[in-house]
């Protein structure tokens, strides 16, 4: 049995966190709980999960207005701590505007919502998040979004490239995203963020489980 | 009373897919001598101090933390007195 203490926050207007919920609690067994943004703390939880969404309805920026949730203060002490969190979708973009994760997320450059499965390329494999795939290993997760685009700075692209923190690349790029990336870690390797949903791709019964080794793996991290 | 009249656009060195989508529509309407479209937002609010250094302390530090995100965006501002 897992030590993992999975933490799941829930946002107004998230609405991947059930998803979430039963990839953690129902496939991987795991003692996991919703946190309501307005609650200081985040408990006893050593896993935090940022589900996808569209937090206070997206307003003004992607994670914009959600970055200042009571729960955000107490979680960035916590992943500065080298707790683990992931951000999905909309968790991607709320670590970006807190600043846990350099970069942003803009507006796809096709201006489409985009909602399909993708191919993926495992560009890192020495992480608490990817070590059960295989190094560029091609897997296929789905996406949903309008702002996934990702941004950076040609200084923070190669600090990215240089410290392996790009774990996810597109193999076709869908959205625009700066050097096709889908998803990278911090420095310190204790947060990810990613634009496709693991959660939506774990059971062999939705057709694809490829998205179930990267909770797995999170989960058997925890000390 | 200050009024502070904010835009933001995205910075120029990012492309702006919006702005580029209106263009061409502005050229397939005839307006072929238009060029660098881009579209931003528009934010106006209040504050209550008749001090215009202390509004712009203000508008800059609500721009940085939390109006713009400056990975990304450019801000610009404007101040009028009000009653």
């Amino acid at each position: 049995m897992s030590s993992a203490k999975v933490g799941i926050v829930v946002f107004p207007g998230s609405n991947c966190d059930h998803d979430v919920f039963y990839v953690c609690k129902n496939i991987l067994n795991l003692d996991t709980k919703f946190l309501w943004h307005k609650q200081g703390s985040i408990e006893d939880r050593n896993i935090i999960i940022l589900p996808g969404g569209f937090s206070y309805g997206d307003y003004l920026r992607c994670g914009a207005i959600s970055r200042f949730s009571n729960i955000m203060q107490d979680i960035v002490r916590f992943a500065n701590k080298g707790g683990i969190v992931l951000g999905i979708c909309n968790g991607f973009q709320i670590l970006c505007e807190t600043g846990l994760l350099p970069g942003a997320l803009i507006k796809n450059i096709n201006l489409k919502f985009i909602c399909r499965n993708v191919s993926l390329t495992v560009e890192n494999n020495k992480s608490i998040f990817t070590y059960l795939y295989d190094i560029k290993e091609k897997i296929e997760l789905p996406i949903a979004h309008g702002e996934g685009n990702y941004y950076c700075d040609e200084e923070t692209l190669t600090e990215l490239i240089a410290s392996n923190q790009i774990l996810f690349t597109y193999t076709e790029n869908p959205n625009g995203s700066i050097y096709n990336i889908a998803g990278i870690q911090n420095k310190n390797r204790n947060i990810l963020g990613m634009m496709p949903h693991p959660e939506r791709a774990s059971e062999t019964l939705l057709g694809n489980d490829a998205g179930v080794r990267l909770f797995k793996g999170m989960a058997e991290s925890v000390l | 009373m200050y009024k502070a009249k904010i835009i933001i656009t995205y910075r120029k060195s990012i492309l702006d897919p919006q702005g580029k989508t209106v263009e061409n529509s502005l050229h397939s309407l005839g307006f072929i001598s238009i060029s660098n479209t881009r579209m931003g937002k528009y934010i106006e609010y209040e504050i209550n101090t008749d001090d215009i250094k202390k509004a712009e302390e203000i508008v800059k530090e609500t721009c940085v933390k939390l109006l713009a995100n400056p990975v990304m965006e450019d801000y610009t501002y404007k101040l009028e007195k009000t009653e």
